[in-house]
């Protein structure tokens, strides 16, 4: 059994399991609704600023709803101890991680997909002309917050206090992350909106070098 | 014994001279007069802390390689001590830019970046103290403490690039740029001084780590002591089964 | 390392455990048919024999094992006995290769090139039922059938469900199933990969008596086929008449063994008295 094809059974019952219930797309979704709302009341921004901050904003929305989902999305293998099963099973202890990493990813994914838009209705900010390379950008950060954050979960689960605890290792690590998604969505919002190569290589270095550490850690992250 | 107590009073020593040489030999700077003096401590600090972390990510891949504790001890003494040079660079510096510069701090890609890696280290040092099992803390603060590390140069590398799409003020512009030969020198010592006390604490705190576990050692050892004693009373012989004498 | 042999007969006499069967020289590797996934077949061809050497395991201060020493043969039906606290939990899951020992080791027996079996060989039921609780009992089923490579997926698992009686529940999610239900649902998972070692940890326990039928005809067939299975218990229940052999455990360490080719029945008869 390879890999790739473990973790794409496992994606399926990830996606399975979400979407029988979808309790957690359904809060991830409401909590970042509600941090781009609190934004206005906070700045109560113009057009102009809207504009200007926006990218922070939204990245900080999904970051905290990312920070927030990651660790209930681990805890679903720890409630019967199911982790244990997929132990048991021939598959790699990466393949496990990977399922994981691409099922947060297409959740988080979801949440932007419908908050990026109500953002834009909400504040006056027009995704005209640059949502393809929107899409790129977003892609490529939150798969960085992915990976990294499904590495911190598994750390974190086996921690007490670990809903509050992988906030706490995963945002300083992400830090890089966040500054280049920013400036990358910034400079689409920008007049002259133009996709940065810098920030995007740059994010996609980012998401190499977590991606092989977890690769390479992945043993000592799902062992007992 | 008497190994341990020399070094220290040599370390002791060279503290002392250092921090004399710093106050009274090196000369008067011409801009910031007195309070520059504190940049002797002040780079030292970070070299020191430069030192302790990477201790720090050594022990973390060689507990990860060979799972023998003492590299888990030295990882958390690294872990440490490091955090507390940290700590001595960041408060040095507002203490030194605010008189000279006008301001406790700005968040260029430097300074940044030392606060996030204090911050990656105590979350480091939090995790740990989050996880019971001794194995287990080990492991994890290990992968969690390579990550931390590799995440340093990406945050530095985003802050420079960040900073010079929007500059900010750059405070302590290169130290060792143009330095005064008795000023390089009285550096020098400075730095000697602070990364041995560094390298002392280091030690200590290993130690301390090695204590406990010993400590947790003789603890078993004597419970299992008491506990095969207890276990010899009650039960029947290991290999015979002996039915006419009951259930144990 | 010690003899265990791998190539039993798909019946298991009840004569040829004699005390003999320490010293029956290793026939060799394992008939090669099984190592491909594909080919797993739906009786596996002999059990799995599993040698615990000195094993150690503390977490912290804590010590569950204090040096076990422990060879099974291919084909054994071992009960594990002891109070709560005696090392069962931990020992299984050693043997499940859920957790490493602090020291010592666990051999297997017909393992492949590098010494070590694959995990398509071994099954646990444990204290958790290790479902997925919004998943139907299908779905479950289905997820592990496909994880262990099997290709007859839809068969196997319905099989499985028919066998266990949770047939007209297989479109039923998992939170619906009472704890019986959950439990045997749980055994059937185990059995789905026709496991050649069988770690079962107090598999009885929120069974009813039709449950525990089925489990004994199960484990009755397993043996049949020459598996080897170890199951821990504190009560007494009919699938131990199926026992060759009982251990006991207490304070991590053996306690009496009925040895191999011995009799169990005198240390599971003090069982009864303590259940």
């Amino acid at each position: 059994m390879t890999t790739a094809r473990a973790a794409a059974i496992l994606l399926g019952k990830e996606l399975r399991l979400e979407f029988r219930t979808r309790e957690l797309l359904n809060t991830t979704i409401i909590f970042a609704l509600i941090v781009v709302v609190l934004f206005s009341f906070a700045f109560d921004p113009t057009p102009a600023e809207s504009r200007h901050y926006g990218p922070g904003l939204l990245w900080i929305a999904f970051l905290f709803a990312g920070a927030l989902m990651l660790q209930p999305s681990f805890a679903r293998e720890q409630l019967n101890d199911t982790l244990d099963a997929l132990r048991m099973a021939p598959v790699k202890p990466f393949a496990i991680l990977l399922g994981k990493m691409l099922a947060n990813f297409i959740f988080l994914a979801i949440t932007e997909a419908i908050l990026v838009p109500v953002f834009a209705v909400l504040y006056n900010v027009s995704l005209y002309g640059i949502i393809g390379r929107l899409i790129f950008v977003l892609a490529f950060g939150t798969a960085g917050l992915v990976i990294t954050g499904t590495v911190f979960a598994a750390i974190s689960g086996h921690a007490r206090m670990r809903e509050l605890l992988l906030p706490i290792l995963l945002l300083p690590v992400l830090a890089p992350l966040m500054i280049a998604a920013v400036e990358a969505t910034s400079s689409l919002f920008a007049d002259q909106p133009a996709l940065d190569s810098v920030w995007a290589s740059f994010l996609a270095g980012f998401d190499v070098v977590f991606f092989t550490a977890s690769w390479l850690l992945s043993d000592y992250l799902v062992e007992e | 014994m008497k190994l341990h107590a020399g070094i220290a009073i040599l370390v002791v020593a060279l503290v002392i001279f250092s921090g004399y040489a710093a106050l009274f030999i090196a000369p008067d700077e011409a801009t910031m007069h007195e309070v520059q003096r504190i940049f002797y401590f002040h780079v030292a600090s970070w070299t020191a802390m430069f030192i302790a972390f990477s201790v720090a990510l050594i022990a973390n891949i060689s507990y990860l390689r060979t799972r023998r504790p003492k590299w888990d001890w030295l990882g958390v003494s690294g872990a440490e001590v490091g955090v507390i040079c940290c700590t001595v660079g960041l408060v040095t510096g507002p203490l030194w830019a605010k008189p000279v510069w006008g301001i406790w701090w700005t968040w260029d890609a430097r300074l940044t970046t030392t606060f996030l890696l204090w911050l990656l280290y105590i979350s480091y040092l939090l995790l740990r103290g989050l996880i019971e099992d001794p194995a287990r803390r080990a492991t994890l603060s290990a992968v969690f403490g390579i990550f931390a590390f590799l995440d340093v140069p990406l945050v530095y590398v985003s802050n420079r690039l960040w900073r010079t799409q929007h500059p900010q003020p750059v405070v302590f512009g290169g130290p060792n740029a143009g330095l005064d030969a008795t000023m390089a020198k009285v550096l020098m010592i400075s730095i000697v001084a602070i990364v041995a006390v560094t390298i002392l604490l280091l030690a200590q705190r290993y130690r301390l780590e090695r204590l406990r576990h010993e400590l947790d050692e003789l603890r078993f050892a004597v419970e299992e002591r008491a506990t095969a004693a207890e276990v010899q009373r009650a039960t029947a012989p290991i290999t015979t089964p002996d039915y006419s004498k009951g259930r144990v | 390392m010690s003899v265990l042999d791998g190539t039993m007969d798909g019946a298991l006499e009840q004569d040829s455990r004699g005390a003999s069967s320490h010293s029956r020289s290793a026939a060799g590797a394992r008939p090669a048919a099984n190592d491909s996934a594909h080919a797993i077949e739906a009786s596996p061809a002999g059990g799995l024999g599993i040698s615990f050497e000195k094993i150690e395991k503390r977490f912290g201060a804590l010590v569950a094992l204090r040096g076990v020493t422990l060879a099974i043969s291919a084909g054994e039906f071992v009960a594990l006995l002891g109070p709560n606290g005696a090392g069962k939990t931990t020992l299984l899951r050693i043997a499940a290769q859920l957790m490493m020992p602090t020291s010592g080791r666990v051999v297997f027996a017909s393992p492949d090139a590098n010494g070590e079996p694959p995990k398509l060989r071994i099954a646990m039921v444990g204290h958790s039922t290790l479902l997925y609780d919004q998943l139907t009992a299908a779905e479950n089923l289905r997820l592990f059938a496909k994880l262990y490579g099997f290709e007859d997926v839809d068969t196997r698992t319905a099989g499985a469900l028919d066998s266990c009686g949770l047939g007209s529940r297989a479109g039923s999610i998992v939170r619906t199933f009472s704890r019986g239900m959950r439990q045997r649902l749980s055994i059937a998972r185990a059995l789905l990969t026709a496991p050649r070692l069988l770690l079962l940890d107090e598999p009885a326990a929120g069974l009813d008596r039709q449950g525990l039928a089925w489990l004994s005809e199960m484990l009755a067939r397993l043996r049949g086929d020459g598996a080897t299975v170890l199951m821990s218990t504190h009560a007494r229940n009919e699938s131990l008449d199926l026992a060759t052999r009982a251990v006991s455990l207490a304070n991590g360490r053996v306690e009496r063994d009925s040895g191999m080719g011995g009799d169990p029945r005198s240390l599971l008869a003090e069982l009864r008295a303590e259940a």
